[in-house]
């Protein structure tokens, strides 16, 4: 740290904890010490003092320990003359920064309600999101966790004009890379400079605008933090860990745009004790050493254009860019992106025309690579606002590849093509639906891309099954039903195969250990009747990432002698999970919620707990923010069982594997489920249905109660022997 | 005539009080220096005294080669040979040396005992995360207890390592583990501090240990008891007492005295009284009294590692290092000057009788004829102190004319124990030393060097010190120093932040600023190069340079040693794997044998050795060289690349 920054930050610290007593003041005149205070929908407090400290901010009162621990960490001013070393204090004062700062945005949460959206997305004119609750930090959580996000940049302050701004955005969304914007510089703030200039913000399209104030950078330490006790399975208060985790685990950093205030340089002197490095834009001093960052501290007076690559390069963060051949930007921070009501160009299938993807495989003489045809109407043929049938056909030749990794690939096309700018895509099969926006028409986008992104794209990803590659684009009524017939019989074949294979009937199953980057001690297991906890894999996802990368994340697992049938465990397993676990875990059950249970990252799609008063269980889908029978909310359910733990009495699974014949079969099966959300059960409909009448209890769907039934053991009992749900006469749960 | 008392000293203020002394016709160690010569027999370990047959002189024939007969005829009266006898003058000045450091933590050890059941009214226990820290090193339960409780466990342990008979000491588990299990295959794991001394007094006796390298072997056994025995648990105790230092802004050089004022000054080694002199110098009712005198204050300042210690811990400014002590007193502003054990010249009290000073002696173990002598009562410590401010205050009026303070004081900045040094390389929740191995990996900062050690009137005062210190920063390595070289280096200016820029290479330069620290860190007196030696097991265990003391690119120093102290500091260094080279003089070139023995093969054996260079850029040349060679050795001496992570690397980390 060098001197000047030192001093600045140890002065912005006293400003912002200054403010921070003041309005705490304030609100404790107003509301009183019991008056409850918090961020919205988390089971982490004020995240970064939580995690910190230890210390839950429930109530007004409890804000007071954190102000003295805040007060107590102010250093005195840096002397002008010999002055005592500064480092250290300036990086306690950066802690007290943040300190303050959440008790701030806690009291505004207080006395504004409205000031933050509380959403995922701008809402009515209000662009300003505050902090992310924990159903986004878990469904962002698995891009960070899988790879998709590396990190993000914590931009302060504006650029100079709105087309640096953008620029800036688009070249760390091309990266991958989250944008947490905060502050304002010359009356402009950076998330505003987008939206004038026409650019989705929200967390869809990964441009996160936190808030108007530098106040509100806290929630980018806060979410930070968070990532490591939520994947990271590190306890509250230890300091230490979390803080070196995000060292190592989270790339991010801070651009902060525009003059440096006190303020800026205590949130940058906070950020550094997370190993986020600041570049800046003007001609502040740097600090070179390394050691608290993996590289340089402070960098700064970089140009524009080369802002976002030399940040990338302090941080130490090594991305691979998609090199697609397409006139749009291009990356994973562009799924999110909505085409809009006048903005489409063109708009097929979602039911308005017939849409229909397939991936076929042909003999090595019948496919071109690389040859794209579109064949029908071309983007450049018709009117704005149009709709036309759409066929996308792939054809794939190579020695290694199988029938089975045609519907791998076909799933990627959702998000292979979602990731151009401009382009909205859903769903999949014939269901698919897709909007190309005028914006992306305009920049000379043609449906021809498509088919180049998905040449390109699959053959970076999958390039080690195939060979060759050909895409078909058809826009003709006629050959759009031809190729919808011919894919709807593959289809219900490829269906029949999944659904008959079962856990026996292979020997080897896969690890997955995609979110050790994260969570360094959780193993999943992954057979074909256990689908991954994060809903991402399927067994035969992993045998076809196995076969892409023989040294990745996904290895075969020779099962073994089956230890335990009805439990599911096996000798092999065992001792796979053991070394990989790195000694932590020795053993587990496949199919039991009750004994030695699979362990969970955290990231899991839904977690089933038992209820031994309806002798049965519940579970519950992340995107539920209410309360459940079991008396913990998702968050705090997740919160307690992730990290790499197994836990008795608590599972993680995936929405997919609720309707699996092996669903807690050791335990008795999904017979035993009494309570799941309304949506849930709604998503899951069809499937649970044929599960139900499969076992013989057509009814069962309508036996299990949901919220609109009660939230509490008590409250659902009832209604459980109304119905006569069948877990109320099977075997006591917990024998 | 000017130009050869330029010679005894860099600091002008020093020459103008040589000179003033010269005029005043007093008799200082300058004067003693000239007039007596060092006996050129014992000053290279050839004469044995040990027994009334002697003493017997073996030394190497003049001018010429020795031949296989003139190493025959090189035998004691008993027969002993000359390399016995230059082992046996070694190890008994390591023993002297060890006694001295254990002595003062023994010291330590019972007043802390006292404090703990409550019986030395005054003191408490000042730093309860360090007695918690001390508690799991000893193994003493802390659960539930009170802080009393637990400090008399760690007392009584603490007093029990003096006595220990077998096993062997606690406080070496501090070590890495590589150099324990070293230590303990070489048999060099002392068992009990007090019984490796006795054992030394035993084998140097008349017909006991006559190999050389037998004897010096329990040389290196008996430094470890100092370094990592006694010394470390008088750091320790002290810190748990008094405070563990913390960064602090004070002054040095002889301007610290102040001609208006009541000037005391605490000279010596132990804290314990002197900080009870610190408390008492504040009492309104002696700022009154000095008052009444016609003093405007009380100014207390200290010399030796006494200075050291109250600087380290309350700011109190230093009047001087070792070779300073007569001249403060030639000032004639010296009120009254307290000493207690170890590097006290006794013509301190020849000098006071010249000026009204008035010597007060403290220690039972430590008296000199003609001084006032006011025992230490821990007790009743406080009373000790007042009597003493007092006896001081009432000297005031005493001041005869001619009173001469220099104009010279500087600023420094101190207080870098091992604690505060992990604290200022991260803060509160990210301390560690990951910034130094780092910087010290991507080369900024080259090395690290431990200079220490005394002034010795053979040589120029303070100048091999800051020619060594300087040439070592210049060349990017870091200074850690204790003792009078901390001295030396506060009054060359060197301990404060602008330093780094002024004086050192500029990627140590860069690191300070980014630290805000001084190119040279004083890290206490030399009891407190015991924090040395945990400064760099912290290196160790932090990671990425070796696993062992003697793999990390460091080397260690005393340019202007003369103390038996010296040689055992320099002798737990070289245990402990460092390469340690001494200036002035060399006190075993009387046995090439004995020599060689401790110069080369220590460095197969332990990792480190011995060396000696008076020439003070040399010998900081020796110390880079060695530094670079473990810098090799840890392919750090190229640049390395850049790693950028990607997630398949970070999926291989290892949880934290």
């Amino acid at each position: 740290m060098s001197k000047i920054i030192a001093s600045a930050a140890i002065r912005g610290a006293y400003k912002i904890v200054g403010r921070a007593e003041k309005k705490w003041q304030e609100a404790m005149d107003k509301w009183g010490a019991k008056e409850p205070v918090g961020f919205p929908n988390t089971a982490y407090y004020l995240p970064v003092i939580y995690g910190m400290l230890g210390n839950k901010v429930e109530k007004l009162g409890d804000m007071e320990p954190v102000l003295k621990r805040c007060k107590s960490l102010l250093p005195p001013p840096v002397r002008e003359e010999h002055p005592l070393p500064y480092l250290a204090p300036a990086l306690d004062a950066g802690m007290a920064t943040f300190f303050a700062e959440e008790l701030i945005e806690a009291i505004r949460y207080l006395e504004t309600p409205d000031f933050y959206t509380k959403t995922e997305d701008p809402v009515d004119g209000n662009i300003w999101l505050g902090a992310a609750d924990d159903v986004i930090l878990r469904k962002r959580g698995v891009e960070f966790v899988d790879g998709t996000a590396p990190g993000f940049a914590a931009i302060v302050g504006a650029a100079p004009t709105n087309e640096i701004a953008v620029k800036i955005a688009q070249e760390l969304q091309q990266k991958n890379l989250y944008v947490f914007m905060s502050a304002e510089y010359n009356g402009k703030r950076f998330s505003e400079q987008l939206v004038e200039a026409g650019v989705q913000i929200g967390w869809s399209t990964r441009l996160v605008s936190f808030g108007p104030d530098v106040i509100a950078t806290v929630f980018a330490a806060g979410f930070a933090t968070r990532a490591a006790l939520t994947f990271g399975g590190i306890e509250p208060g230890d300091y230490r860990k979390i803080l070196i985790y995000n060292k190592d685990r989270i790339f991010a950093f801070v651009l902060p745009m525009g003059y440096v205030t006190d303020e800026w340089y205590a949130n940058a002197a906070g950020a550094i004790s997370w190993g986020f490095p600041v570049i800046a834009d003007t001609p502040i001093p740097e600090v070179l050493p390394t050691g608290i960052c993996t590289y340089e501290h402070v960098v700064s007076n970089v140009p524009h254009d080369k802002l976002v690559s030399r940040a990338v390069e302090v941080r130490g963060l090594k991305v691979a860019v998609a090199e697609v051949p397409v006139p749009v930007a291009y990356g994973p921070a562009f799924e999110g992106e909505r085409v809009r009501g006048e903005d489409i160009y063109l708009e097929c299938g979602g039911g308005r025309t017939l849409m229909v993807e397939w991936v076929t495989t042909k003999r090595m003489e019948e496919v071109e690579d690389g040859k794209v045809e579109v064949v029908g109407p071309e983007l450049s043929d018709i009117e704005p606002g149009s709709r036309l049938p759409l066929a996308i056909a792939v054809e794939v030749a190579g020695r290694e590849m199988q029938d089975d990794f045609e519907p791998i690939m076909e799933r990627q096309i959702h998000h292979l093509i979602n990731y151009a700018q401009g382009v909205m895509h859903i769903g999949q099969r014939n269901i698919a639906w897709i909007r190309i926006a005028k914006q992306a028409v305009e920049k000379g986008f043609k449906l021809h891309h498509i088919g180049d992104i998905l040449h390109a794209k699959l053959h970076q990803d999958f390039g080690r099954i195939f060979d060759k590659i050909q895409v078909k684009l058809y826009t003709e009524e006629d050959k759009v039903k031809e190729v919808e017939e011919k894919a709807r019989a593959v289809y219900g074949k490829r269906d029949v195969r999944i659904e008959g294979m079962t856990d026996e009937g292979v020997e080897t199953f896969y690890s997955c250990t995609l979110c050790q980057s994260f969570a360094p001690g959780h193993v999943c297991t992954i057979s074909p009747e256990r689908t991954g906890l994060c809903g991402s894999y399927n067994w035969m996802d992993c045998k076809a990432s196995f076969e892409i990368n023989p040294t990745g994340p996904n290895q075969p697992v020779e099962k073994g002698e089956c230890l335990d049938p009805k439990l599911g465990q096996w000798k092999g397993v065992n001792e796979f999970i053991h070394k990989a676990s790195r000694g932590k875990i020795d053993h587990y059950n496949f199919y039991s919620i009750v004994n030695d249970p699979m362990t969970t990252c955290g990231c899991c799609e839904c977690i089933a707990a038992v209820l031994p008063m309806c002798n049965g269980i519940m579970t519950v889908n992340r995107e539920y923010t209410g309360e459940t029978p079991c008396g913990m909310k998702f968050t705090t359910l997740a919160g307690t069982i992730g990290g790499g733990l197994s836990t008795p009495g608590f599972i993680g699974h995936g929405k997919y594997n609720t309707c699996q014949r092996k669903f807690i079969s050791g335990d008795g099966g999904i017979q035993r489920i009494v309570w799941m959300p309304k949506s849930l059960k709604e998503e899951i409909g069809d499937r649970l249905k044929a599960r139900a009448e499969e076992i013989g209890i057509p009814d069962l769907p309508d036996m299990i109660a949901d919220e609109t039934v009660g939230v509490t053991e008590e409250e659902i009992l009832p209604f459980l022997q109304e119905k006569g749900h069948p877990a109320l006469k099977m075997d006591p749960i917990l024998g | 005539m000017a130009e050869e008392k330029e010679t005894k000293s860099i600091d002008q203020g020093t020459l103008e009080l040589i000179e003033k002394a010269a005029k005043e016709g007093v008799n200082t160690t300058f004067d003693r220096a000239e007039s007596i010569k060092a006996c050129p027999i014992g000053s290279v370990g050839s004469c044995c005294k040990h027994c009334g047959m002697g003493p017997c002189r073996v030394p190497l024939p003049k001018g010429k080669e020795e031949t296989p007969e003139d190493k025959k005829k090189r035998r004691g009266v008993c027969g002993a040979t000359a390399e016995t006898i230059a082992a046996r003058n070694f190890i008994r000045m390591i023993a002297g040396g060890a006694a001295a450091h254990s002595d003062h933590g023994r010291g330590v050890a019972e007043l802390f005992l006292e404090v703990a059941k409550g019986g030395a009214p005054g003191y408490e226990i000042k730093d309860e995360q360090k007695l918690l820290q001390v508690a799991l090193d000893l193994g003493v339960e802390i659960g539930e207890r009170s802080n009393n409780e637990i400090a008399a466990d760690i007392g009584r342990i603490a007093l029990g390592e003096y006595g220990k008979q077998a096993g062997e000491l606690i406080t070496l588990r501090k070590a890495p583990l590589k150099r324990q299990e070293l230590w303990r295959k070489l048999g060099v794991a002392p068992r009990g501090i007090d019984r490796e001394i006795v054992e030394i007094m035993h084998r140097t006796h008349i017909g006991v240990d006559q190999d050389y390298k037998s004897l010096l072997k329990q040389g290196v056994r008996t430094a470890l008891a100092d370094g990592w025995g006694g010394s470390l648990m008088a750091t320790d105790l002290q810190d748990i007492l008094f405070g563990t230092p913390a960064p602090i802004l004070g002054q040095a050089n002889l301007g610290v005295l102040e001609e208006g004022e009541v000037n005391i000054i605490i000279h010596g080694h132990e804290p314990l009284l002197s900080e009870m002199i610190v408390t008492v110098a504040q009492e309104p009712e002696m700022i009154k009294l000095a008052k009444s005198k016609g003093a405007k204050g009380i100014n207390l300042s200290g010399m030796c590692c006494t200075a050291n210690e109250i600087l380290m811990r309350h700011g109190v400014p230093i009047a001087g290092n070792f070779l300073q002590q007569e001249l403060a007193i030639v000032t004639g502003a010296v009120d009254a000057m307290v000493v207690d054990v170890q590097c006290i010249m006794q013509s301190v009290q020849t000098v006071a009788e010249c000026y009204h000073t008035k010597i007060i002696t403290t220690s039972p173990k430590a008296r000199i004829p003609g001084a006032t002598h006011v025992e230490f009562d821990e007790h009743d410590a406080l009373k000790s102190a007042r009597e003493i401010v007092k006896t001081a205050i009432e000297n005031f009026p005493n001041r005869k004319g001619n009173i001469h303070i220099p104009d010279n004081k500087t600023d420094q900045i101190a207080g870098f124990s091992h604690e505060t040094i992990n604290y200022l390389l991260g803060g509160m929740f990210r301390a560690s030393y990951r910034p130094l191995n780092d910087n010290i990996i991507n080369g900024r900062i080259r090395g690290v060097a431990g200079v220490v050690g005394c002034n010795n009137a053979r040589t120029k005062h303070n100048e091999a010190h800051i020619t060594m210190v300087k040439e070592l920063i210049k060349n990017d390595v870091l200074v850690l120093t204790t003792g009078c070289n901390a001295i030396a280096c506060a009054e060359a200016g060197l301990l404060v932040p602008e330093a780094a820029k002024q004086f050192a290479g500029k990627g140590l330069a860069e690191v300070c600023e980014t630290v805000g620290i001084p190119p040279v860190l004083h890290m206490g007196s030399c009891v407190d190069n015991s924090r040395i030696l945990i400064a760099a097991t912290a290196m160790v265990k932090d990671g990425g340079l070796g696993d062992d003391i003697s793999d990390l690119p460091v080397a260690g120093a005393a340019p202007e040693w003369m103390s038996e102290k010296a040689i055992s500091i320099g002798q737990y260094f070289v245990a402990s794997g460092v390469y340690t080279v001494f200036g002035v003089t060399w006190p075993t070139t009387g046995s090439k044998e004995v020599t060689d023995y401790l110069f080369k093969d220590m460095e197969e054996m332990l990792g480190g050795m011995w060396a000696f260079e008076p020439d003070p850029i040399k010998a900081a040349h020796l110390m880079i060289a060695h530094i670079d060679k473990k810098r090799k050795a840890l392919g750090i001496d190229q640049a390395r690349e850049r790693v950028l992570y990607d997630m398949d690397m970070r999926r291989e980390l290892d949880a934290v």
